[in-house]
């Protein structure tokens, strides 16, 4: 079997790729089959961001300003870097818990590397690379080589960092040089330089989806991994490419919040709890839990929508606590609203 | 039978640990220090009884952590350290456990969520309901007959101990009932028990229910015992699923044994036993767990094909 012919076996069917509209459109006709999960995560992102300024209105303030969008977008940098990871993972039917201490670990790499000198920065964002990469490695060959369950795997991986980390910080070390901290601060006139790295990866995340021989496979794996097998993917090293990438994607994160505190930090990336929020993001954005539906753009919806709503409370001056709490129901109904179009067309 | 066999590992596993354990502390052998064990393993294991019921119908449960934390911080604010006030709230927090699981339930099973995500936004609502009802950090007390059932004892046997081979005689009962099997079945193969006459929806509902259930009485232990905190049930749903895993449970349903998932939890608190007699620090003890789970799920793992092949 030629590779070519070994790609277009391992293309997933155009079926299990609702976001393609001309799928969509032959499938169904009517409009709830032919607008996918992508759009209704922009629709939803537009509704809340509506509902929001006329909230913040009628309080008196103005939300549609240059400073809260400036803002949105740095909150929601580090956590959409982390999602874009996330979705590969996902979307080869895995998932990584082990983002979270991964990205407290990275930032001290960072720090430790960098020492406040700008010479530094060049072998500390390889290192960070090198040990991010090494992380997914770990990950996805226990998951493939060892049959040990992701979320067991990667709990795992997330615990023997954390040990590692505990053991040898307590707070707060090493030092960012000012140049790298232009990273988590600076901005080209409307638009933060952090905003831009997010979607740089997200763009990567997107074409590597949409346009190579690895998304298609990745799409394949997570759709079927058994018919995937069977049609010549080599699927062991989608899983752990997908990993790997998930991964860096936390190393990026980071150094991006080592830039953003001038340090490493061993629970920064706890403290932002970028584990089950940056799976919550993927799947807000309609990507399936299962694998092999979904993508990059309905993440960045995902990510942006929990952003806005973040924003809005912080406008109205809403408790922290009642923002868990409205957070929780958010995603749960947006899940459940998926899940029914998912089976109003199955039935058709 | 053949579920005794496939749960074989965890049980000389645990063995190996509770030797290591007497060897490095002879004190452990007396009826006093293993009971000390034991209840201090008593909610961890009760955890893992409620947890395998949710997994082995092929879902998770992530709430059962918050749940805790949120049974001891109410507790300790409507006891507000009153004795007449311990049975009326004893009886509420197992209401309130029976409907956190109902809701996780229904949601679930009847909107479609995976429970993946349907428990990690009860999570968020719950940690955030809780701290917003009393203002970011808890309040009140616990009165002394409500500590009993963590902290005392009843003749030579702690109220723990009592209550959880009351917990474990009544999962085994369960699953050896009518219920246990359908829901087995449900998570071996949800398609093909639904056609065999399984209500697969309302049978995955009550395994969440006895899991917010399990999770209000480990609440109530833990309560007593360590005191009231906001960080009481921290990371304890991913350490009550780390126990169902390594007592060989699969993740995705329909195999393994409830009895082999309490030893997991014993096993796990062996584990935190011996790493401590041993004098290993709080920070590398998470790495040294770390290693260890993915060594037993993995070496648990690697046998499956064979065993699968014999059993063909």
């Amino acid at each position: 079997m030629t590779a070519r012919e070994r790609l277009r076996l391992a293309r997933p069917p155009a079926a299990s790729v609702p976001a393609e509209p001309a799928a969509a459109a032959r499938r169904g006709g009517v409009l709830s089959g032919r607008i996918g999960s992508t759009q209704v995560i922009y629709l939803a992102l537009a509704g809340v961001m509506l509902v929001g300024w006329a909230l913040v209105a009628l309080d008196g303030g103005d939300f549609l300003t240059l400073e809260t969008i400036v803002g949105i977008q740095q909150r929601s940098a580090a956590l959409g870097i982390v999602a874009v990871g996330q979705t590969l993972a996902i979307l080869a039917g895995s998932l990584d818990l082990s983002v979270a201490y991964l990205i407290s670990l990275t930032s001290l790499v960072a720090a430790e590397i960098m020492a406040g000198q700008d010479s530094g920065i060049v072998p500390a964002v390889a290192a960070v690379l090198a040990v991010s990469a090494l992380v997914g490695l770990v990950n996805g060959l226990v998951i493939t080589r060892l049959h040990v369950h992701a979320f067991i795997a990667t709990l795992g991986t997330a615990l023997i960092i954390r040990g590692v980390v505990d053991h040898l910080y307590d707070g707060p070390a090493g030092s960012v040089p000012e140049s790298f901290q232009r990273l988590g601060y600076d901005r080209l006139g409307p638009v933060p330089v952090s905003a831009l790295l997010w979607a740089a990866v997200a763009v990567a995340a997107w074409f590597l989806l949409r346009r190579t021989r690895l998304g298609y496979r990745i799409y394949a794996v997570g759709g079927d991994e058994e018919v995937a097998r069977l049609s010549g993917v080599r699927t062991g090293r989608v899983i752990v490419a997908t990993h790997v990438l998930c991964s860096v994607c936390a190393g990026i994160a980071g150094l991006l919040l080592a830039g953003r505190l001038g340090a490493g930090a061993p629970t920064v990336g706890t403290d932002g709890g970028y584990d089950l929020e940056s799976i919550a993001a993927v799947v807000l954005g309609g990507t399936a839990l299962a694998g092999g539906r979904g993508g990059v753009p309905g993440t960045v919806g995902g990510v942006l929508l929990l952003a806005v709503l973040d924003s809005v409370f912080n406008q109205l001056e809403v408790n922290a606590f009642f923002k868990d709490v409205v957070r929780g129901v958010v995603i749960v109904v947006a899940v459940a609203g998926y899940a029914r179009r998912t089976v109003r067309r199955r039935s058709r | 039978m053949r579920a005794l066999r496939s749960a074989g590992p965890i049980f000389l596993v645990l063995a190996v640990l509770l030797v290591l354990i007497a060897v490095a502390n002879p004190f452990f052998l007396e009826p006093a220090g293993f009971l000390a064990f034991v209840k201090r393993a008593a909610p961890l294991v009760i955890l893992a009884a409620g947890q395998y019921f949710v997994i082995v119908s092929g879902e998770f449960d992530l709430s059962v952590g918050s749940l805790v934390t949120v049974q001891v911080v109410v507790a300790a604010r409507l006891i507000e350290g009153d004795e007449a006030a311990t049975w009326p709230v004893l009886a509420l927090l197992l209401a309130l456990g029976l409907l956190v699981g109902l809701v996780n339930g229904v949601i679930t099973t009847g909107l479609r969520v995976p429970s993946f995500i349907t428990t990690l936004g009860m999570m968020l609502v719950l940690s955030g309901a809780v701290f917003l009802w009393t203002g970011g950090a808890p309040r009140g007390a616990l009165s002394e007959t409500f500590r009993m059932f963590g902290r005392k004892d009843l003749g030579p046997v702690p109220w723990s101990v009592l209550i959880l081979l009351v917990v474990g005689t009544a999962a085994i009962l369960l699953m050896r009932s009518d219920f246990g099997k359908r829901l087995i079945a449900t998570g071996d193969n949800e398609r093909a028990a639904a056609l065999s006459g399984v209500r697969v929806g309302r049978t995955r509902v009550l395994a969440f229910v006895v899991s917010g259930l399990a999770a209000a009485v480990a609440g109530i232990l833990l309560g007593g015992f360590a005191g009231v905190s906001a960080q009481v049930g921290q990371g304890l749903e991913f350490q009550a699923i780390t126990a169902v895993v390594l007592g060989g449970v699969v993740l995705g349903g329909g195999r393994g044994s409830v009895v082999a998932a309490m030893a997991g939890a014993f096993t796990l608190e062996a584990l935190f036993t011996l790493l401590n007699l041993h004098g290993i620090s709080g920070a590398l003890e998470y790495a040294v767990q770390g290693v260890i789970i993915i060594a037993a799920v993995a070496a648990g793992a690697v046998r499956l094909p064979l065993r699968r092949a014999a059993r063909v």
